[in-house]
């Protein structure tokens, strides 16, 4: 397919949420160059920004006014990382000292958000007393807020009146008699509503909301838990909806289901979905509007880059004994964004990796008309290769003993993309689990046994011969590279090595 | 005629600004109703408000030790089938 359009205008309309390395024709979207410029530095919007950016949750709404499958907020756990999931809530005034804190010892913290563990529009005093002294201590912070949706038309002049320039809805269906078996009560005018009559109410605020916040501007994102079985068919229609009601960008999450988060779908069996049928459903919708693929599922206190959490240095009794001049901060903030700005800046300059040498890039259709393929043939497209990606600032930088999530990046023909991460237990955790090293190395391999390579920038002799058994390459030779360009050039070099236009060989089954 | 939280609510604040009488106080080691104002919403609401947004089975009980929201009343999980889980759970 050869498109349209040039290179440089690709890269601009690109440029926004999913970045270089994923400006695929179907990604691409409506993002405008005003949409990057406002969510450039926001790490849940920007797929590049959540490299560089770290973000915050401060858990000042415990409240909730409707009831999900896949929470159960008697079982909270302060070890695990799952959203609804808190150590400690905190009050309005708390909670904007934490942010102070955090701001000043993470300067790259460019996001506040309120995201619970309940919904924070069920619990309007905490939240905009939150947003009000925040909006005037640090102007430089973005604020934004994730709902449920059954509260948000109520309060959409709220969210502008502080600003909220981003909002983020959890919408698991358009269609009641789905919503019915994911929502089982809501909370509404007095009185608990249960079964379809919950859903459809629940289903027509959060439409509702979705249409008032585009209508005045706020960058809208879409949220979907993906439950197998029972809204996974539905959800490209659900993108395609949110999508034409003004949604920028949609997130479709995997379920977490376990007996000992107490929740019905944990306790009744229902199954998460494997990282196939995410990345299936995920593609599916994606030929609709802009998909995200990094999100980390994060606790309601979650601190730090997405896919790491400091929150335990920043608990009340430290924070307590910290000294904070934000004034001060504020100075070393801006210079620390700058610096990621112009690292950012260079990156998209450089534009997207290309797939091919540019001599037969297909992106450029003016060189394919000046070389037409009976005198210099395109190079056979070899099919896709998914690699795992020990990564830290957007570079091939990880020790594999060490990692604990691994970036999943698929190289093909059109290019590089991320597709999503998967979560381990580092095989080096110390000496006290040393005699468990085995176990994990085989549950990392059995979590990334659809990937045929795996980046990183160190690997020791032991896990290097056991995931090459299983058909896992180690590649330790694009150390300190952008990954990228690390992905793609192993992909150069697997098709070049005639690798890719025959079915992938050595791989273990699952 | 008042409610009572039991040792089972998670101090989730709730139900504290729907009472129509200010009757729930935010307390350690979990929150209580002042018997003294409860009317149990008589006269104000059709269901009683604390009750019809607390997320957890039993925290709330009556004037009989009945709970308001009763096992599997919230959730969908039945007894039965939670003490099924724990079992598996602890066979582990």
């Amino acid at each position: 397919m050869d498109l349209p359009v040039n290179e440089s205008s690709s890269r601009v309309a690109a440029g926004g949420g999913t970045g270089g390395c994923s400006a695929r024709p179907g990604q691409i979207g409506g993002l405008t160059d005003a949409i990057r410029a406002r969510i450039e530095d926001h790490p849940c919007y920007s797929e590049d920004a959540h490299h560089h950016f770290a973000r915050m949750h401060v858990a000042v709404a415990p409240a909730c006014n409707i009831q999900c499958h896949y929470c159960n907020r008697k079982y909270d756990c302060a070890n695990e990382s799952r959203p609804g999931v808190v150590s400690e809530v905190l009050t309005p005034d708390q909670a904007v000292c934490k942010t102070l804190a955090v701001a000043t010892r993470i300067p790259q913290m460019s996001v506040l958000g309120i995201a619970g563990p309940g919904d924070p529009l069920a619990n309007p005093e905490r939240t905009f007393e939150t947003f009000r002294q925040l909006a005037q201590k640090a102007p430089d912070i973005k604020l934004c807020v994730s709902t449920n949706g059954l509260m948000l038309p109520r309060h959409v002049e709220d969210l502008c009146r502080y600003h909220i320039d981003h909002v983020t809805i959890t919408i698991n269906c358009v269609d009641p008699d789905v919503g019915a078996r994911i929502h089982p009560w809501i909370f509404w005018q007095n009185r608990r509503v249960r079964g379809r009559q919950a859903a459809a109410i629940l289903v027509e605020q959060q439409q509702l909301g979705l249409e008032m916040l585009s209508a005045r501007g706020i960058l809208v994102k879409v949220n979907s838990v993906l439950i197998p079985g029972v809204n996974d068919a539905h959800l490209p229609e659900v993108s395609r909806i949110v999508k034409a009601k003004g949604a920028f960008l949609h997130n479709v999450m995997p379920l977490i289901a376990r007996p000992e988060h107490g929740t019905f779908y944990g306790v009744m069996g229902q199954r998460s979905p494997q990282p196939a049928e995410l990345q299936a459903v995920q593609d599916a919708c994606s030929g609709d509007m802009n998909m995200m693929r990094h999100c980390r599922q994060c606790r309601a206190d979650a601190v730090g880059l997405l896919g790491e959490d400091r929150g335990a240095e920043f608990t009340l009794d430290r924070i307590e004994t910290m000294d904070i001049d934000y004034e001060a901060a504020m100075v070393v903030r801006r210079e620390v964004r700058a610096e990621i700005a112009a690292r950012l800046a260079a990156k998209r300059a450089r534009g997207p990796t290309p797939a091919v040498s540019p001599a037969v890039s297909r992106a450029n259709p003016q060189v394919v008309h000046f070389h037409p393929r009976a005198t210099k043939p395109a190079a056979p497209a070899g099919r896709p290769v998914l690699m795992a990606v020990a990564a830290r600032s957007g570079l091939v930088a990880g020790h594999f003993g060490h990692a604990r999530e691994f970036l999943i990046y698929e190289g093909s023909a059109a290019g590089c993309r991320l597709i999503g991460h998967r979560r381990v237990e580092p095989y080096c955790a110390g000496a006290e689990s040393c005699g468990e090293a085995e176990s994990v190395l085989a549950r990392t391999i059995e979590l990334l046994v659809d990937c045929e390579v795996l980046l990183c920038a160190r690997i020791g002799y032991e896990p290097w011969g056991q995931l090459a058994a299983a058909g896992i390459q180690p590649n330790g030779e694009h150390a300190m590279q952008a990954v990228e360009e690390a992905v793609m050039a192993v992909w150069q070099q697997m098709l070049a090595a005639g690798k890719l236009t025959v079915a992938r060989t050595g791989a273990r089954r699952a | 005629m008042a409610f009572t939280i039991v040792a089972s609510c998670i101090n989730c604040w709730a139900c504290v600004p729907l009472c129509p009488n200010q009757a729930i106080q935010a307390e350690q080691p979990h929150f209580v109703i002042k018997a003294e104002r409860c009317t149990e919403c008589v006269g104000d609401f059709a269901a009683a408000q604390c009750a019809s947004i607390c997320p957890i089975e039993g925290a709330i009980i009556d004037d009989l030790g009945k709970a308001l929201n009763p096992p599997g009343s919230l959730t969908g999980v039945l007894p039965e089938r939670w003490a099924l889980a724990q079992a598996e759970i602890a066979a582990r």
